[in-house]
């Protein structure tokens, strides 16, 4: 079994509010000088074959409509 | 008689009101969300609420249940569909409508009366409307902001806008409705079915049932 993480992320140039959000509340915590700020989703999962993944994401872990998604493989599963 | 077959997935909340507003043009019947028999309906109806809990992306579960099989079937052979709120989202997952719902652009659930223009009434659910209607339709939801890539937008078969600048949430060109090409697959991000009687306001939604009634091809 391997560990994979899938990143999916709100497609550039689609607004985000939830990242303006988060982006707006920053500098109210004092926190200065954070731009480009965005929220998506982070998939964890343990599978037989990575090779599959892919396919999964494009069928039913990311819209690729309106997400970008990213494979990444953490070794094997513990 | 027009039969109404309505879907019922775990989480629907708009079942039984799109089963009422349906009742004044026909006969109406529930579908359960496992059962690939669509029981021999003339019309389905994929209604609001949240179906599988909305995890993972709305509409994104529901797409793969049994009864959407079927319903994906009945849509690409001409059979009337209508997508309400989740129900758009989950046609709009399915691939039977272009584009996706996004969160709203103010980050909060919209839930009020407003006016909703018709644009085309070629579609099986607009038929008994005119162009330039402007119904009077409550809307409430989380995720409404209609999206397509702009290399998409002119192929947008758009059925229904926010009338009077009433845009509630950032939705490309004011969309509130689409069809697919064909106008037998309708989905729309208000609740004709919460405007089918005087006392909550209106009765404008009924136009929508009135509409498949007189567009389906007798048997």
């Amino acid at each position: 079994m391997a560990r994979v993480r899938v990143l999916v992320r709100p497609k550039e140039g689609i607004l985000d509010p939830q990242g303006q959000a988060v982006e707006q509340a920053l500098p109210a915590l004092g926190f200065d000088g954070v731009s480009n700020v965005h929220v998506g989703r982070l998939v964890e999962l343990d599978v037989e074959d990575p090779g599959q993944v892919p396919a999964m994401c494009e069928k039913l872990l990311a819209n690729t409509l309106i997400e970008d998604y990213e494979v990444v493989e953490e070794g094997a599963a513990a | 008689m027009t039969t109404f077959g309505v879907i019922r997935f775990p989480g629907s909340c708009d079942e039984v009101d799109a089963l009422q507003a349906a009742r004044h043009f026909g006969e109406a019947k529930l579908l359960w969300h496992k059962d690939r028999d669509l029981g021999g309906v003339d019309a389905v109806v994929v209604p609001g609420g949240f179906s599988y809990g909305d995890y993972l992306r709305v509409g994104a579960i529901a797409r793969f249940s049994p009864v959407m099989e079927s319903v994906a079937e009945f849509a690409r052979s001409g059979g009337l569909v209508l997508g309400i709120c989740n129900g758009f989202q989950v046609l709009c997952e399915a691939g039977l409508l272009p584009g996706a719902l996004l969160p709203n652009l103010e980050r909060r659930f919209i839930c009020r009366q407003l006016g909703i223009e018709v644009v085309s009434d070629a579609t099986a659910w607009t038929a008994a409307c005119s162009p330039g209607d402007v119904l009077s339709i409550p809307v409430k939801h989380t995720s409404g902001r209609y999206y397509v890539p702009d290399d998409q937008l002119a192929d947008v078969n758009v059925v229904f806008r926010y009338a009077h600048d009433g845009n509630p949430n950032g939705s490309t060109n004011d969309i509130a409705g689409v069809a697919n090409a064909e106008g037998n697959v309708v989905g729309l991000m208000p609740h004709p079915e919460h405007a089918v009687d005087p006392l909550t306001g209106s009765t404008d939604g009924l136009k929508l049932f009135e509409s498949a009634v007189r567009e389906r091809v007798p048997a």
